[in-house]
């Protein structure tokens, strides 16, 4: 067999390594020489050196979104998988119709962003208005705490089942010899479950992390970046000044942004990525 | 055995995957026989207009089904979704079949699309319009013409006015307006009709104010300088845009501040159930309004948007374009011809005339237009023969897109109290100073 595979090794990998190579590598390489460009169509690309670069940096749009991003990201990561760890801890202890909740508590992940954007729109622009406060779209910090909570609200139950899996796969054994040690319920939490918890928890942390450094969908939706730019996050800011702007020098505004971006992203999810890995602990 | 089965199903494997990689590219005879009914025959050429106008869509579909019969030149028409158009064309004319008809929406467009328009000049199309003045031009060039004239003012149900007690007749003027919808709103309660449907500031039916309002104080300033488009506006009639826009969100059917989440849909349908007398809109919208179980010519009339500036006893409706037709100059030789030949026989034709006419409800800017039943068109017109002057669409020198969106969203935050009118003022005046920097330096 390991003999079949390595002579037939070409059929199995080549599709879909020529696939990656064209669908990903080469419009990525692509997408790096067109950073330096000025087009609107990419046949008809005109070199621009570092300017696109230096505008990306320099305007100020772009730069407030990037810190509207990160605060973003902190928040609702912190939110998604504090709640999602609780609820998971709940939904594990033997309920009646833990398997109702767990679903229910999951639906909200199988609808698009889009989707839920234009529903919680309506949803809290009700409220407010009800209230008497500014609509979402008009003042920023509604604006920011509107995508906070649907973002919980949709992934909370998908983080919920990751951390559901995790604390099912700690064997009893553990549990009951913490026991018969004397160790109450919050040691228990602390010193077994969670250090047993760490894959889930670096999947999560990595999921939430780069999903709301990515957040676009709900982000157009919900706020469409009003009022003034000011509830834009990184990715509809790369997509206003791409397509919402039209001149060439435009475009290569936008692809320098969505470079760095992409840098960062990677970034970010290495720097996580490590950091968690060595907290792991080994069943 | 094991391992020749092991190798078959590998190869079979391998089989399926090529033939899926290959069956998008390359064309089994069976795919490319009924292709041929529907797109590209080379020899002849092919037509793929890229269409703006959403309302007309089904129209555009019929009539490109037509021409296909006629004349055997397969025709495509793909509409963009309302707002996405400059999207939607850049993606499109990147493809290998780009569209061969695009549309620009004024000098301001075509500065962006200029490298991608073929030059009209000597076409025939060409030598069927009216006027020189429906040409786009950049310098000895001819890159667009406008294929459709359309006006817009205040759209009022005549039945609901007559209800309150006025006619058409008492409107003539921007005071007029004003005490009449005063009127309206201090007896709301008692006629249970609102004088405005609301001024929705949604993406749907923000360019009803951010564009088409703000033509107005353009236009008088344009008028005072006697210039046709500038790099810096002064905003001389901000005051006046202020006074018309007040009366807009303080005599409606909603409240000042719910404005930022109402659309397009909302607005018309307030004023098709009757709960608002005035409606600013333009006569694009007169097939939405006029039909079963809908409206009837009778109760519907236009009338110019007085904004108290200029002489306001000869104002016309705001007559203009922002619809321009360019050729795309790097689609195929005979592709070009063929697109050529098809707007031809749009503004030439019975079919085609008769289609735009009345089908879309156009009034085209060609020597062999039709009357068009539109109503708003008929009353255009009747407002020119009474000698008075069409305001023009002096929106399409507006800097950018970007000008727009900021003063809709100062316009927005400004009714409902989280901004103030200096707000409304600084993104008119500083923003198009910036814009236009940014568009042009």
């Amino acid at each position: 067999m390991e003999k079949a595979i390595k002579r037939y090794w070409p059929v199995f990998v080549l599709p879909t390594f020529a696939a990656f190579l064209i669908g990903f590598v080469w419009p990525f390489l692509q997408g790096l020489y067109l950073s330096f460009c000025k087009f609107i169509t990419i046949d008809k690309a005109s070199f621009n050196g570092l300017k696109n670069y230096i505008f990306a940096l320099t305007e100020a749009d772009f730069l407030h979104s990037f810190w509207f991003t990160a605060l973003f990201t902190v928040v609702s990561t912190a939110c998604i998988n504090v709640a999602a760890l609780a609820i998971a801890l709940a939904l594990t202890r033997e309920i009646k119709g833990t398997n109702l909740f767990r679903s229910v508590f999951f639906m909200p992940n199988l609808i698009g962003g889009i989707v839920l954007g234009y529903i919680w729109n309506i949803l809290l622009n009700c409220v407010l208005t009800l209230l008497g406060k500014p609509l979402l779209s008009l003042h920023a910090p509604y604006g920011f705490i509107g995508l906070v909570i649907l973002m919980c609200w949709q992934q909370i139950g998908y983080m919920m089942i990751i951390y559901i899996a995790g604390l099912q796969s700690i064997p009893n054994d553990y549990l009951e010899a913490a026991r018969i040690d004397g160790a109450n319920e919050r040691q228990i939490l602390w010193k077994v479950k969670l250090p047993n918890l760490m894959p889930s928890i670096t999947i999560c942390l990595f999921l939430s992390l780069t999903n709301g450094f990515k957040l676009f969908d709900q982000n157009l939706a919900l706020t469409g970046g009003d009022p003034a730019h000011k509830t834009e996050m990184l990715a509809l800011n790369i997509y206003q000044t791409f397509y919402g702007r039209s001149g060439p020098q435009w475009k290569g505004y936008g692809q320098a942004k969505a470079v760095l971006f992409c840098i960062l992203v990677v970034v970010i999810g290495l720097v996580q990525l490590k950091a968690t890995r060595s907290k792991e602990v080994q069943q | 055995m094991k391992k020749v089965f092991a190798l078959l199903l590998t190869l079979s494997l391998c089989v399926g995957v090529l033939s899926a990689c290959g069956g998008s590219k390359t064309e089994t005879p069976a795919s490319s026989g009924s292709d041929q009914e529907t797109s590209a025959p080379a020899a002849t050429g092919a037509v793929y207009y890229l269409n703006f106008k959403p309302e007309q869509d089904e129209a555009w579909q019929n009539l490109a089904k037509a021409y296909t019969e006629e004349t055997g030149v397969p025709v495509t028409v793909v509409t963009a979704a309302s707002g996405t158009y400059e999207q939607t064309l850049m993606s499109e004319i990147a493809k290998s079949t780009p569209p061969t008809l695009f549309q620009v929406n004024g000098p301001v467009g075509l500065a962006n699309w200029k490298d991608y328009c073929y030059d009209l000049t000597g076409s025939d199309v060409l030598g069927q319009l009216t006027s020189d003045a429906y040409a786009l031009k950049d310098g000895d060039a001819t890159l667009g013409i406008a294929y459709v004239i359309e006006s817009y003012g205040i759209i009022v149900n005549k039945t609901l006015l007559a209800k309150a007690g006025y006619s058409v007749d008492d409107i003539k003027s921007f005071a007029n307006l004003k005490q009449v919808a005063e009127d309206i709103t201090a007896r709301k309660a008692e006629l249970g009709f609102a004088a405005f449907s609301s001024a929705g500031m949604d993406g749907s039916s923000d360019w009803r104010f951010k564009t088409h309002l703000a033509n107005l104080p353009i236009y008088f300033e344009y008028q005072d300088k006697g210039i046709g488009s500038t790099d810096a506006i002064e905003g001389t009639y901000l005051d006046n845009y202020k006074a018309i826009w007040d009366l807009y969100i303080n005599n409606s059917t909603c409240d000042p501040a719910a404005l930022s989440g109402k659309t397009g849909d909302d607005s018309r349908n307030e004023f098709l159930a009757g709960e608002a007398v005035f409606y600013q809109n333009g006569s694009w919208e007169y097939g939405n309004l006029v039909g079963d179980g809908k409206f009837t010519d009778d109760d519907l009339a236009m009338i110019p948007i007085y904004i108290g500036a200029g002489d306001e006893a000869n104002q016309g409706l705001c007559t203009g374009t922002e619809n321009y037709w360019c050729v795309n100059n790097s689609a195929k030789a005979e592709d070009i011809q063929a697109t050529l030949d098809f707007m031809n026989w749009c503004v030439t034709s019975e079919t085609g005339t008769k289609a735009m006419a009345e089908d879309m409800g156009f009034v085209i800017p060609f020597q062999a237009a039709q009357e068009s039943p539109n109503l708003f068109v008929k009353q255009d017109a009747a407002y020119t023969a009474e000698g008075k002057t069409p305001v023009s669409w002096n929106f399409t020198t507006m800097p950018s897109e970007n000008w727009k969106n900021e003063l809709g969203t100062a316009l927005t935050a400004y009714s409902a109290g989280t901004g103030d009118w200096d707000g409304v003022v600084s993104a008119f005046v500083d923003g198009w100073a910036s814009e236009y920097a940014a568009a042009n330096g």
